[in-house]
């Protein structure tokens, strides 16, 4: 049942040059777009397909075209999001190794789309190898016409830059991109003027992930209604899952959006199942930034009904038993993960990547790792969950950017679902610091969390 | 006439209702009333073109967007970069969620600052100091090490003390944009951030010596003045000289006889409007090279105002010592206070709750 929207042509060899990929149907989208469509038509019918932001926030990709602000004689930009740090977040690099031409098809209709002449993609810097492929597709691409001057005799000129990023998280975050793309420090701006106002060179510009981008030449192809179709309410069409962790089988899964988390978890389609002789303890559903959940709810919502991989459905019950699906990062745990540990890790990595540009992120990301590293090595007090939650609560919501959500709501989420292996750690230091020691749960109710 | 005039914004800001053009910022029209609603600021500096935004602690409630749209905002917004609406409601100390941010950013700037304001320099006319004393918890929480740095010398006059930097980016923006080679900015990331010229180089530059008032904490400190006085022993007065490349017009610090340091003039929100040069900072500090304006006015609180103005240099009379007998102190703690708690409707304090 599953549609393969994205990655249908993946296994195809040689896919990654121009010539396979045009022979699979590719560039029809452009064709179809450029000779047929107007701009308006095309944004149109994006809207109509209900696609979401890939990246994380899930906020209507149409509804963000439509924002931007159209003033003459001023140029507009489309920049394509693939500093893909998160940490279990690996399906843009996934898509871009292997489906090179589909992005820049997706760049060409999305930059007609908003009448952008120049468009970007912003690579994070580790990735460089798939710079020099996503360069060689585009010199692919401009040589067979697609690009550059006069696209197709349609007059529609477009550029499109590869921009390897230095290696920040932070610029991920889209004006912290946009600062990072004209040359300056990635520091993230104040909002408003939001990009689609004043982004990139003061021009109105859109910043979209790279899955998003993908997703257009699919749209154009069967149209949005029929991309509307797939999925369930307002989490339209199909979406790419990173999944990691103690699973049988890791790996990119394109799933349509409403596969039961259990399906997603379990069947031989796409996880496999938790590894032999193990059992479920913990998911982080969509990327490190997300809200970890334990086994019981993570599969059930609040009201006992089964848990979906929807927007809706994983954020059911909000930060206190819900989650988010985020990015796409999920990230699965057996009983011989240790949740503390975990989170120490994920607070270390925000607190390394965090820019230092608004005090509660600066200094808050340092001081939950240095609390979580003291209670991890046997040095933890009693109050140091009350403090934990509260410089958690204190960053979140009081920062520039989302990053400050980002490392709080992990550390909150663990402390909310996990306090008792929290406790363990502070009540024996001894036990929970020896060389491979794993809570196991001395009372009945933690055996019963594990699925 | 009238019909140019622009159609002015009505706000409130803790209850108070104010008129303000389109465009202004909730701190600014805050500031209008007047200072005992105005929003503290440790970064943001009104002179400094793009600054604000970054230290948190003037975040405010909105409790009503704007007229049209009476919703409040779901987050806390910095009240120095936005913008103001026909009929926004705003909350600054009338509202417990904001005092209790602001709470936590007060710890948060104040884990990594040594506190060592006993030899620091700036105390005693310290941003952090007044906004820690007025927002601030009275013990931390905090047990790790605290970050540190050695101390540089930029260039012969300025001294940076990276240890007591909140981050607040005011010295790079005055870097920027008064003087024209920008030497100053920050490197690093996160918590390993700091202020710094590339490699320790020298600020060389006229009007160098800015950044030094500008710096809300004593990280950026005047090389010619450093451990010389405490603030509260030294006498404020305004002068001014013919300068050749700026405006002249400084504030000279007297202990005694003594120039002991000159800085620019500073408003009453703690900002200096006309910046000058070093000549007139480090290099005139005579009094023959100055003509005297009249006594600096200093805020009624500022510690600055301690031991200057004495009144038991004659006997008091019977009249005199029986107010002193009869006195009763009241809580003073605000500067010229327009906002009585008592004056606020009873609804706002249930709806707080």
């Amino acid at each position: 049942m599953a549609t393969k929207i994205l990655t249908e042509h993946v296994a195809v060899p040689g896919i990654e040059t121009f010539d396979v990929y045009r022979k699979q149907g590719g560039y029809t989208a452009v064709e179809k777009a450029l000779k047929t469509l107007s701009p308006e038509a095309v944004v149109e019918e994006v809207k109509k397909a209900g696609v979401r932001g890939r990246g994380g926030a899930g906020f209507p990709m149409g509804m963000k075209w439509s924002f931007l602000a159209k003033p003459e004689g001023v140029p507009r930009y489309l920049v394509c999001n693939a500093d893909e740090s998160e940490p279990g977040t690996f399906k843009d690099h996934y898509l871009m190794k292997n489906l090179p031409h589909l992005l820049i098809e997706g760049m060409i209709v999305s930059s007609f789309a908003l009448g952008a002449n120049k468009s970007f993609i912003y690579v994070r810097g580790e990735l460089m190898y798939v710079i020099h492929i996503l360069e060689k597709a585009i010199a692919e691409a401009k040589a067979a016409g697609f690009l550059g001057k006069n696209i197709l005799g349609s007059g529609y000129d477009l550029e499109l830059v590869v921009q390897p990023g230095g290696g920040a998280y932070i610029c991920g975050e889209e004006t912290a991109l946009l600062e990072s793309l004209e040359g300056k420090r990635g520091n993230p701006r104040n909002k408003p003027p939001f990009p689609a106002v004043k982004g990139l060179y003061q021009s109105p510009t859109v910043v979209n992930n790279v899955e998003s981008i993908a997703t257009t030449p699919w749209i154009i192809n069967n149209g949005g209604d029929a991309y509307a179709a797939i999925g369930i309410g307002r989490s339209t069409g199909t979406k790419l899952i990173s999944a990691s962790g103690h699973i049988r089988k890791p790996g990119v899964y394109e799933i349509d959006l409403g596969v039961s988390v259990e399906d997603f978890i379990y069947a031989d389609e796409w996880c496999g199942g938790i590894r032999p002789g193990h059992k479920l303890k913990a998911v982080v559903a969509g990327g490190s930034s997300v809200p970890i959940l334990p086994a019981d709810k993570i599969l059930t919502t609040a009201a006992g009904e089964k848990r979906l991989m929807t927007y809706e459905s994983l954020s059911d019950g909000g930060f206190q038993t819900g989650t988010m699906l985020g990015s796409g990062g999920f990230i699965v745990f057996d009983e011989t993960a240790c949740i503390v540990r975990n989170t120490w890790n994920f607070a270390r990595f925000y607190h390394h990547e965090s820019c230092g540009q608004c005090s509660p992120c600066r200094e808050g990301t340092g001081w939950m790792e240095k609390v979580l590293h003291r209670i991890e090595y046997g040095h933890g007090h009693q109050q140091d969950l009350d403090l934990l939650v509260d410089v958690a609560k204190k960053i979140e919501g009081n920062t520039i950017c989302p990053l400050g959500d980002a490392a709080a709501w992990p550390v909150a989420s663990a402390i909310r679902h996990f306090r008792d292996e929290f406790q363990w750690h502070i009540d024996r230091p001894h036990e929970a610091t020896q060389p491979g020691a794993v809570y196991k749960g001395d009372m009945a109710a933690s055996a019963d969390r594990l699925v | 006439m009238e019909d140019i005039k622009p159609q002015l914004f009505k706000v409130t800001v803790d209850g108070i209702e104010v008129e303000v053009e389109p465009g202004t910022t909730i701190l600014q029209a805050a500031r209008k009333i007047g200072p005992d609603v105005a929003p503290p600021a440790m970064c943001y500096y009104q002179p400094l073109k793009g600054s604000g935004g970054k230290c948190r602690a003037c975040l405010v409630r909105v409790a009503a967007g704007s007229a049209k749209d009476p919703r409040p905002m779901p987050k806390l917004v910095a009240s120095c970069i936005t913008p103001v609406q026909d009929g926004m409601v705003v909350e600054n100390e009338s509202s417990p969620q904001v005092l209790e941010a602001r709470k936590g950013v007060v710890e948060f700037l104040l884990i990594n600052h040594p506190l060592d304001c006993p030899v620091c320099d700036q105390a005693g006319e310290c941003d952090l100091q007044n906004f820690a004393f007025d927002h601030g918890a009275a013990q931390t929480r905090y047990e790790e090490d605290r970050r540190t740095f050695e101390k540089q010398d930029l260039g012969p006059y300025v001294q940076l003390h990276m240890t007591r930097c909140i981050l607040c980016y005011r010295c790079v923006y005055t870097a920027d944009q008064i003087t024209n080679k920008r030497v100053h900015g920050v490197l690093g990331r996160g918590d390993a951030a700091e202020i710094g010229t590339y490699i320790e180089q020298a600020i060389d530059n006229d009007f160098s010596g800015n950044v030094i008032d500008v710096c809300p904490v004593g990280a950026l400190t005047d090389k010619t003045y450093r451990f010389k006085n405490r603030v509260w022993f030294t006498k404020p007065v305004d002068a001014h000289r013919d300068c050749p490349t700026c405006s002249g017009k400084v504030t000279l610090w007297y202990r005694g006889e003594e120039v002991i340091r000159v800085t620019a003039r500073k408003n009453e929100w703690n900002e200096v409007t006309e910046f000058i040069c070093n000549t007139c900072r480090f290099e005139t500090k005579k009094t023959s090279d100055w003509t005297i304006d009249g006594p600096t006015q200093v805020a009624r609180g500022s510690v600055i105002t301690a031991n200057k103005y004495r009144a038991d240099l004659e006997k008091p009379s019977f009249g005199q010592r029986l107010a002193a007998a009869q006195y009763k102190p009241i809580d003073d703690k605000r500067d010229t206070s327009q906002l009585s708690i008592q004056q606020l409707p009873p609804e706002r304090f249930a709806k707080a709750e």
